[in-house]
Protein backbone atom coordinates (compact mmCIF):
# COMPACT_ATOMS: atom_id res chain seq x y z
CA UNK A 1 0.00 0.00 0.00
CA UNK A 2 1.52 3.23 -0.93
CA UNK A 3 0.06 6.55 1.09
CA UNK A 4 0.77 9.90 -0.63
CA UNK A 5 1.61 12.66 1.51
CA UNK A 6 0.72 16.09 -0.60
CA UNK A 7 3.46 18.18 -0.79
CA UNK A 8 2.53 22.06 -0.56
CA UNK A 9 4.28 24.73 1.23
CA UNK A 10 3.16 24.01 4.65
CA UNK A 11 4.62 22.97 7.94
CA UNK A 12 4.65 20.04 10.06
CA UNK A 13 5.23 17.61 7.02
CA UNK A 14 8.05 16.09 8.36
CA UNK A 15 6.13 14.95 11.44
CA UNK A 16 3.40 13.64 9.58
CA UNK A 17 6.22 11.11 7.43
CA UNK A 18 7.47 10.38 10.82
CA UNK A 19 4.36 8.89 12.31
CA UNK A 20 3.33 7.24 9.63
CA UNK A 21 6.95 5.36 9.64
CA UNK A 22 6.22 4.20 13.17
CA UNK A 23 2.89 2.68 12.20
CA UNK A 24 5.27 1.43 9.02
CA UNK A 25 3.15 2.87 6.13
CA UNK A 26 4.72 3.43 3.22
CA UNK A 27 4.63 6.81 2.86
CA UNK A 28 5.76 8.98 -0.22
CA UNK A 29 5.97 13.05 -0.09
CA UNK A 30 4.93 14.44 -3.19
CA UNK A 31 3.16 17.14 -5.81
CA UNK A 32 2.94 15.42 -8.72
CA UNK A 33 -0.13 14.09 -9.84
CA UNK A 34 0.40 10.67 -11.42
CA UNK A 35 1.60 9.85 -7.78
CA UNK A 36 -1.51 11.10 -5.88
CA UNK A 37 -3.85 10.50 -8.24
CA UNK A 38 -2.89 6.24 -8.10
CA UNK A 39 -2.30 6.41 -4.48
CA UNK A 40 -3.97 4.05 -2.17
CA UNK A 41 -4.04 6.37 0.15
CA UNK A 42 -3.70 10.73 0.19
CA UNK A 43 -2.77 12.36 3.34
CA UNK A 44 -3.15 16.26 2.99
CA UNK A 45 -1.30 17.67 6.05
CA UNK A 46 -0.78 21.55 6.82
CA UNK A 47 -0.39 24.12 9.03
CA UNK A 48 -0.02 28.16 8.31
CA UNK A 49 -1.77 30.58 6.60
CA UNK A 50 -5.04 29.61 4.15
CA UNK A 51 -4.49 32.36 1.55
CA UNK A 52 -0.84 32.19 0.84
CA UNK A 53 -1.70 27.72 0.96
CA UNK A 54 -4.19 27.98 -1.87
CA UNK A 55 -2.36 30.23 -3.82
CA UNK A 56 0.22 27.15 -3.75
CA UNK A 57 -2.09 24.77 -4.82
CA UNK A 58 -3.43 26.58 -7.83
CA UNK A 59 -0.37 26.78 -9.11
CA UNK A 60 0.57 23.35 -9.07
CA UNK A 61 -3.50 22.69 -10.24
CA UNK A 62 -3.91 20.92 -7.13
CA UNK A 63 -6.96 22.67 -6.45
CA UNK A 64 -8.60 21.07 -9.54
CA UNK A 65 -6.99 17.36 -8.31
CA UNK A 66 -7.95 17.04 -5.00
CA UNK A 67 -11.79 17.23 -5.26
CA UNK A 68 -11.63 14.63 -7.94
CA UNK A 69 -9.87 12.21 -5.72
CA UNK A 70 -11.89 8.55 -5.17
CA UNK A 71 -9.15 6.90 -2.67
CA UNK A 72 -9.33 7.42 0.67
CA UNK A 73 -8.41 10.83 1.61
CA UNK A 74 -7.20 12.21 4.64
CA UNK A 75 -7.00 16.05 5.63
CA UNK A 76 -5.12 17.03 8.73
CA UNK A 77 -5.20 20.76 10.49
CA UNK A 78 -5.45 23.29 7.44
CA UNK A 79 -5.80 20.73 5.76
CA UNK A 80 -9.35 20.41 7.08
CA UNK A 81 -10.10 23.80 6.71
CA UNK A 82 -8.98 24.12 2.71
CA UNK A 83 -11.42 20.71 1.85
CA UNK A 84 -14.14 23.61 3.65
CA UNK A 85 -15.86 26.65 1.28
CA UNK A 86 -14.71 29.59 2.36
CA UNK A 87 -12.44 31.15 5.07
CA UNK A 88 -12.36 33.73 7.31
CA UNK A 89 -8.80 33.69 7.46
CA UNK A 90 -7.56 36.57 4.66
CA UNK A 91 -11.01 35.53 3.43
CA UNK A 92 -9.76 33.08 1.07
CA UNK A 93 -11.91 30.85 -0.90
CA UNK A 94 -11.40 26.85 -0.33
CA UNK A 95 -11.81 23.50 -2.16
CA UNK A 96 -15.55 23.30 -1.52
CA UNK A 97 -15.55 18.98 -0.94
CA UNK A 98 -17.57 20.28 2.28
CA UNK A 99 -20.09 23.00 2.62
CA UNK A 100 -18.64 24.54 5.73
CA UNK A 101 -17.05 27.59 6.67
CA UNK A 102 -13.97 28.18 8.78
CA UNK A 103 -14.17 30.84 11.22
CA UNK A 104 -12.52 32.81 13.28
CA UNK A 105 -12.22 31.96 17.33
CA UNK A 106 -14.34 35.27 18.51
CA UNK A 107 -13.92 34.58 22.60
CA UNK A 108 -15.86 37.48 24.19
CA UNK A 109 -12.77 37.32 26.97
CA UNK A 110 -8.94 36.63 26.65
CA UNK A 111 -9.44 35.51 30.27
CA UNK A 112 -11.06 32.52 29.84
CA UNK A 113 -10.04 31.76 26.21
CA UNK A 114 -7.12 32.21 24.93
CA UNK A 115 -6.69 32.40 20.59
CA UNK A 116 -4.36 30.00 19.04
CA UNK A 117 -6.46 27.18 20.96
CA UNK A 118 -3.59 25.42 21.61
CA UNK A 119 -2.92 22.03 23.80
CA UNK A 120 -4.72 18.87 24.18
CA UNK A 121 -8.65 18.65 24.23
CA UNK A 122 -10.96 16.01 24.24
CA UNK A 123 -13.10 14.99 21.05
CA UNK A 124 -16.54 14.05 21.86
CA UNK A 125 -19.84 12.50 20.20
CA UNK A 126 -17.39 10.10 18.68
CA UNK A 127 -19.41 8.38 15.08
CA UNK A 128 -16.99 6.86 12.24
CA UNK A 129 -14.84 3.62 11.64
CA UNK A 130 -11.59 6.46 12.19
CA UNK A 131 -12.55 5.95 16.35
CA UNK A 132 -12.22 2.20 16.46
CA UNK A 133 -10.70 1.11 19.32
CA UNK A 134 -11.21 5.13 21.00
CA UNK A 135 -13.12 5.73 23.66
CA UNK A 136 -15.18 9.04 24.39
CA UNK A 137 -13.42 12.33 25.05
CA UNK A 138 -9.98 11.07 23.71
CA UNK A 139 -7.61 13.67 23.90
CA UNK A 140 -5.72 15.00 20.96
CA UNK A 141 -3.37 18.15 20.31
CA UNK A 142 -4.94 21.46 18.46
CA UNK A 143 -2.85 24.49 17.39
CA UNK A 144 -5.28 26.90 15.38
CA UNK A 145 -6.99 30.18 15.46
CA UNK A 146 -9.84 28.83 13.06
CA UNK A 147 -12.68 26.73 13.22
CA UNK A 148 -14.85 24.68 11.06
CA UNK A 149 -18.73 25.03 11.71
CA UNK A 150 -20.39 21.95 12.70
CA UNK A 151 -22.34 20.61 10.11
CA UNK A 152 -24.16 17.08 8.85
CA UNK A 153 -20.66 16.21 8.07
CA UNK A 154 -19.36 16.37 11.46
CA UNK A 155 -17.83 12.65 12.57
CA UNK A 156 -16.63 14.17 16.59
CA UNK A 157 -16.99 17.69 17.76
CA UNK A 158 -14.12 19.55 20.51
CA UNK A 159 -15.70 22.59 22.56
CA UNK A 160 -13.66 25.46 23.20
CA UNK A 161 -15.24 28.85 22.93
CA UNK A 162 -18.17 26.96 21.18
CA UNK A 163 -18.61 23.43 19.97
CA UNK A 164 -16.89 23.07 16.72
CA UNK A 165 -16.26 20.15 13.88
CA UNK A 166 -13.07 18.13 15.35
CA UNK A 167 -13.38 15.15 12.50
CA UNK A 168 -15.42 15.42 9.58
CA UNK A 169 -16.44 12.64 6.93
CA UNK A 170 -17.90 12.92 3.47
CA UNK A 171 -17.64 10.51 0.38
CA UNK A 172 -13.91 9.36 0.37
CA UNK A 173 -12.77 12.44 2.17
CA UNK A 174 -11.54 12.87 6.18
CA UNK A 175 -10.58 15.25 7.94
CA UNK A 176 -8.97 15.81 11.39
CA UNK A 177 -8.21 19.11 12.78
CA UNK A 178 -6.31 18.68 15.79
CA UNK A 179 -2.78 16.91 14.71
CA UNK A 180 -3.12 13.22 14.59
CA UNK A 181 1.07 13.23 14.34
CA UNK A 182 1.60 14.83 17.45
CA UNK A 183 -1.28 13.55 19.37
CA UNK A 184 -0.30 10.47 21.16
CA UNK A 185 -1.45 7.03 21.03
CA UNK A 186 -5.48 8.41 20.22
CA UNK A 187 -3.48 10.19 16.80
CA UNK A 188 -1.99 7.18 15.89
CA UNK A 189 -5.25 5.16 15.82
CA UNK A 190 -6.87 7.36 14.16
CA UNK A 191 -4.02 7.43 11.69
CA UNK A 192 -4.15 3.44 11.43
CA UNK A 193 -7.83 3.11 11.31
CA UNK A 194 -7.20 5.93 8.15
CA UNK A 195 -4.75 3.12 6.79
CA UNK A 196 -7.29 0.14 7.23
CA UNK A 197 -10.08 1.97 5.60
CA UNK B 1 -12.15 20.83 27.44
CA UNK B 2 -8.97 22.23 27.24
CA UNK B 3 -6.16 20.90 29.31
CA UNK B 4 -3.29 22.61 31.24
CA UNK B 5 -0.09 21.07 30.19
CA UNK B 6 2.69 19.63 32.01
CA UNK B 7 6.04 19.79 30.47
CA UNK B 8 9.02 18.48 31.33
CA UNK B 9 12.61 20.42 30.24
CA UNK B 10 15.63 19.24 29.31
CA UNK B 11 18.96 20.54 29.20
CA UNK B 12 21.15 19.42 26.84
CA UNK B 13 24.41 19.86 26.09
CA UNK B 14 26.48 18.34 22.72
CA UNK B 15 23.42 15.95 21.99
CA UNK B 16 23.34 14.69 25.86
CA UNK B 17 21.23 15.09 28.34
CA UNK B 18 23.34 17.19 31.69
CA UNK B 19 22.53 17.17 34.90
CA UNK B 20 22.31 14.05 37.03
CA UNK B 21 19.02 12.26 35.52
CA UNK B 22 18.35 9.90 37.80
CA UNK B 23 16.42 7.21 36.00
CA UNK B 24 16.46 3.66 37.09
CA UNK B 25 14.91 2.38 33.44
CA UNK B 26 17.15 4.19 31.37
CA UNK B 27 19.86 2.70 29.64
CA UNK B 28 22.03 5.29 28.57
CA UNK B 29 21.04 8.17 31.31
CA UNK B 30 22.38 10.75 28.87
CA UNK B 31 20.27 10.00 26.08
CA UNK B 32 17.53 12.62 25.29
CA UNK B 33 15.42 10.46 23.10
CA UNK B 34 15.24 7.24 25.60
CA UNK B 35 14.27 10.48 27.74
CA UNK B 36 11.94 11.99 26.08
CA UNK B 37 10.41 8.63 25.30
CA UNK B 38 9.57 7.64 28.91
CA UNK B 39 8.40 11.33 29.46
CA UNK B 40 6.08 10.73 26.34
CA UNK B 41 4.97 7.26 27.50
CA UNK B 42 4.14 8.70 31.12
CA UNK B 43 1.79 11.32 29.58
CA UNK B 44 4.23 14.38 29.60
CA UNK B 45 1.89 16.43 27.81
CA UNK B 46 4.78 18.63 25.77
CA UNK B 47 8.59 18.41 25.64
CA UNK B 48 11.45 21.15 26.13
CA UNK B 49 14.70 20.94 25.03
CA UNK B 50 16.85 23.40 26.48
CA UNK B 51 20.76 23.74 24.45
CA UNK B 52 23.02 25.02 26.19
CA UNK B 53 26.02 24.15 24.12
CA UNK B 54 28.20 26.69 23.83
CA UNK B 55 30.15 26.67 20.77
CA UNK B 56 28.39 27.33 16.91
CA UNK B 57 29.85 24.18 15.43
CA UNK B 58 28.13 21.74 17.86
CA UNK B 59 24.81 23.29 16.04
CA UNK B 60 24.60 20.35 13.97
CA UNK B 61 24.44 17.72 16.64
CA UNK B 62 21.23 19.38 17.99
CA UNK B 63 19.88 19.05 14.37
CA UNK B 64 20.81 15.61 14.05
CA UNK B 65 19.05 15.26 17.66
CA UNK B 66 15.79 16.90 16.99
CA UNK B 67 15.48 14.80 13.90
CA UNK B 68 15.52 11.52 16.49
CA UNK B 69 13.38 12.72 18.95
CA UNK B 70 10.90 13.43 16.02
CA UNK B 71 11.20 10.16 14.87
CA UNK B 72 10.41 8.48 18.30
CA UNK B 73 8.22 10.36 20.12
CA UNK B 74 4.18 11.03 19.19
CA UNK B 75 4.02 14.52 21.41
CA UNK B 76 4.61 18.08 20.28
CA UNK B 77 8.18 19.23 21.16
CA UNK B 78 10.09 22.78 21.94
CA UNK B 79 13.56 23.36 20.91
CA UNK B 80 15.29 26.56 22.67
CA UNK B 81 18.81 27.89 23.04
CA UNK B 82 21.38 29.88 21.46
CA UNK B 83 18.80 30.55 18.75
CA UNK B 84 19.07 33.95 16.76
CA UNK B 85 18.09 33.26 13.08
CA UNK B 86 15.39 32.43 10.74
CA UNK B 87 17.94 30.09 9.02
CA UNK B 88 18.70 28.55 12.76
CA UNK B 89 14.83 28.08 13.05
CA UNK B 90 14.52 26.91 9.51
CA UNK B 91 16.97 23.84 9.97
CA UNK B 92 15.37 22.52 13.14
CA UNK B 93 11.61 22.88 12.12
CA UNK B 94 12.95 21.02 9.05
CA UNK B 95 14.03 18.80 10.99
CA UNK B 96 11.20 17.92 12.98
CA UNK B 97 10.98 20.38 15.92
CA UNK B 98 7.40 21.47 16.24
CA UNK B 99 8.00 25.03 18.07
CA UNK B 100 11.79 26.74 18.38
CA UNK B 101 12.25 29.29 21.51
CA UNK B 102 14.15 32.23 21.50
CA UNK B 103 15.32 34.51 24.45
CA UNK B 104 18.18 36.92 24.32
CA UNK B 105 18.34 37.07 20.67
CA UNK B 106 14.51 38.61 20.97
CA UNK B 107 15.86 40.90 23.57
CA UNK B 108 18.97 42.26 21.27
CA UNK B 109 16.74 42.21 18.16
CA UNK B 110 12.62 42.15 18.82
CA UNK B 111 11.98 42.43 14.68
CA UNK B 112 13.18 38.46 15.28
CA UNK B 113 10.01 37.59 16.51
CA UNK B 114 8.16 39.70 13.72
CA UNK B 115 10.10 37.56 11.24
CA UNK B 116 10.10 34.47 12.60
CA UNK B 117 6.17 34.63 12.89
CA UNK B 118 5.50 35.65 9.72
CA UNK B 119 8.12 32.93 7.96
CA UNK B 120 7.05 30.00 9.73
CA UNK B 121 3.60 31.23 11.57
CA UNK B 122 2.99 32.62 15.33
CA UNK B 123 2.23 28.64 16.73
CA UNK B 124 5.98 27.58 16.51
CA UNK B 125 7.73 30.71 18.07
CA UNK B 126 7.74 30.55 21.79
CA UNK B 127 9.21 33.48 23.31
CA UNK B 128 11.43 32.91 26.65
CA UNK B 129 11.60 35.67 29.16
CA UNK B 130 13.45 35.35 32.39
CA UNK B 131 12.20 37.70 34.83
CA UNK B 132 13.64 38.87 38.34
CA UNK B 133 11.81 41.42 40.75
CA UNK B 134 14.08 44.56 41.53
CA UNK B 135 13.05 46.72 43.99
CA UNK B 136 9.55 46.00 43.91
CA UNK B 137 9.88 46.04 40.21
CA UNK B 138 10.02 43.32 37.33
CA UNK B 139 13.07 43.02 34.92
CA UNK B 140 13.46 41.18 32.09
CA UNK B 141 17.16 39.09 32.46
CA UNK B 142 19.28 37.60 29.64
CA UNK B 143 22.10 34.88 29.83
CA UNK B 144 20.39 32.35 32.03
CA UNK B 145 19.01 35.17 34.67
CA UNK B 146 22.57 36.89 34.99
CA UNK B 147 22.18 39.88 32.78
CA UNK B 148 19.71 42.48 33.79
CA UNK B 149 17.95 44.65 31.30
CA UNK B 150 16.17 48.22 31.45
CA UNK B 151 12.98 46.06 29.86
CA UNK B 152 10.30 45.60 32.24
CA UNK B 153 8.32 42.03 32.16
CA UNK B 154 5.10 43.39 31.36
CA UNK B 155 5.91 45.96 28.54
CA UNK B 156 7.98 43.46 26.94
CA UNK B 157 5.46 40.54 27.12
CA UNK B 158 2.92 42.79 25.90
CA UNK B 159 5.04 43.35 22.94
CA UNK B 160 5.89 39.95 22.04
CA UNK B 161 2.68 38.70 22.13
CA UNK B 162 1.72 41.85 19.64
CA UNK B 163 4.49 40.86 17.32
CA UNK B 164 3.77 37.39 16.74
CA UNK B 165 4.77 35.08 19.78
CA UNK B 166 2.61 32.42 19.80
CA UNK B 167 3.55 31.47 23.61
CA UNK B 168 5.53 32.81 26.56
CA UNK B 169 7.66 30.65 28.59
CA UNK B 170 7.90 32.76 31.86
CA UNK B 171 10.68 31.89 34.33
CA UNK B 172 10.72 33.45 37.33
CA UNK B 173 14.65 33.95 38.21
CA UNK B 174 13.69 34.58 41.85
CA UNK B 175 12.10 31.10 42.14
CA UNK B 176 13.99 28.86 39.61
CA UNK B 177 15.31 26.24 41.65
CA UNK B 178 14.02 27.53 45.14
CA UNK B 179 11.42 24.86 44.93
CA UNK B 180 9.42 27.17 46.86
CA UNK B 181 6.48 27.21 44.23
CA UNK B 182 5.71 29.45 41.35
CA UNK B 183 5.81 32.78 40.79
CA UNK B 184 2.21 32.99 40.90
CA UNK B 185 1.20 36.46 40.94
CA UNK B 186 3.86 37.90 37.92
CA UNK B 187 2.06 34.62 36.07
CA UNK B 188 -1.54 35.38 36.69
CA UNK B 189 -0.94 39.45 35.80
CA UNK B 190 1.06 38.43 32.16
CA UNK B 191 -1.75 35.90 31.56
CA UNK B 192 -4.48 37.81 32.12
CA UNK B 193 -2.72 40.82 30.57
CA UNK B 194 -2.18 38.54 27.44
CA UNK B 195 -4.27 36.86 24.33
CA UNK B 196 -1.82 34.13 24.26
CA UNK B 197 -0.92 31.00 26.11
CA UNK B 198 1.60 31.46 29.27
CA UNK B 199 4.02 28.71 30.63
CA UNK B 200 4.88 29.10 33.78
CA UNK B 201 8.52 27.71 34.78
CA UNK B 202 11.00 28.08 38.10
CA UNK B 203 9.99 27.17 41.24
CA UNK B 204 7.97 23.41 40.95
CA UNK B 205 8.81 21.54 44.04
CA UNK B 206 5.37 19.71 44.85
CA UNK B 207 2.15 18.68 43.62
CA UNK B 208 0.65 21.89 44.77
CA UNK B 209 2.82 24.16 43.48
CA UNK B 210 1.19 23.23 40.14
CA UNK B 211 -2.01 23.28 41.42
CA UNK B 212 -1.86 26.72 42.20
CA UNK B 213 -0.22 27.84 39.37
CA UNK B 214 -2.98 26.94 37.26
CA UNK B 215 -5.56 28.20 39.58
CA UNK B 216 -3.80 30.88 41.44
CA UNK B 217 -0.78 32.05 38.96
CA UNK B 218 -3.52 31.17 35.78
CA UNK B 219 -1.20 29.22 33.43
CA UNK B 220 -1.73 27.45 30.63
CA UNK B 221 0.89 25.18 30.96
CA UNK B 222 4.18 24.60 33.61
CA UNK B 223 7.39 23.69 33.52
CA UNK B 224 9.76 21.56 36.04
CA UNK B 225 12.33 19.82 35.05
CA UNK B 226 14.79 18.67 38.28
CA UNK B 227 11.60 17.39 40.25
CA UNK B 228 10.69 14.87 37.14
CA UNK B 229 14.39 13.89 36.52
CA UNK B 230 14.83 13.03 40.16
CA UNK B 231 11.39 11.13 40.47
CA UNK B 232 10.32 13.22 43.10
CA UNK B 233 7.27 13.84 41.31
CA UNK B 234 6.25 11.04 38.80
CA UNK B 235 3.74 12.58 36.33
CA UNK B 236 1.33 9.82 36.24
CA UNK B 237 1.02 10.83 40.16
CA UNK B 238 1.03 14.46 39.06
CA UNK B 239 -1.78 14.27 36.80
CA UNK B 240 -3.66 12.25 38.63
CA UNK B 241 -3.46 14.49 40.97
CA UNK B 242 -4.47 17.36 39.31
CA UNK B 243 -7.24 15.68 38.00
CA UNK B 244 -8.66 15.12 41.46
CA UNK B 245 -7.99 18.87 42.08
CA UNK B 246 -10.80 19.65 39.48
CA UNK B 247 -7.64 21.08 37.38
CA UNK B 248 -8.51 19.83 33.47
CA UNK B 249 -5.55 17.21 33.06
CA UNK B 250 -4.87 14.69 29.79
CA UNK B 251 -4.47 11.23 31.92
Amino acid sequence: MEVAVIKYNAGNVQSVLYALERLGANAILTDDFERISTADKVIFPGQGEASTAMRYLKEKKLDLLIPELKQPFFGVCLGQQLLCEHSEENDTTCLGVFPVKVKRFQPESINEFKVPHVGWNSISDLRSPLFEGLNEDSFVYYVHSYYCELSEHTIASTNYVLDFAALMHKDNFYTMQAHPEKSGLVGERILQNFLNL
Amino acid sequence: MLTKRIIPCLDIKDGRTVKGVNFVQLRDAGDPVELAKIYSDEGADELVFLDITATVDKRKTLADLVTKVAKAINIPFTVGGGISTVEDVKVLLNAGADKISINSAAVKNPEIINQMAQEFGSQCVVVAIDTRNVDGLDFVHTHGGRKPTILQTQAWAKEVCERGAGEILLTSMDHDGTKAGFANEITAEISAMLSIPVIASGGAGNMEHFKDVFTVGKADAALAASIFHFKEIPIPSLKSYLHHQGIPSRI
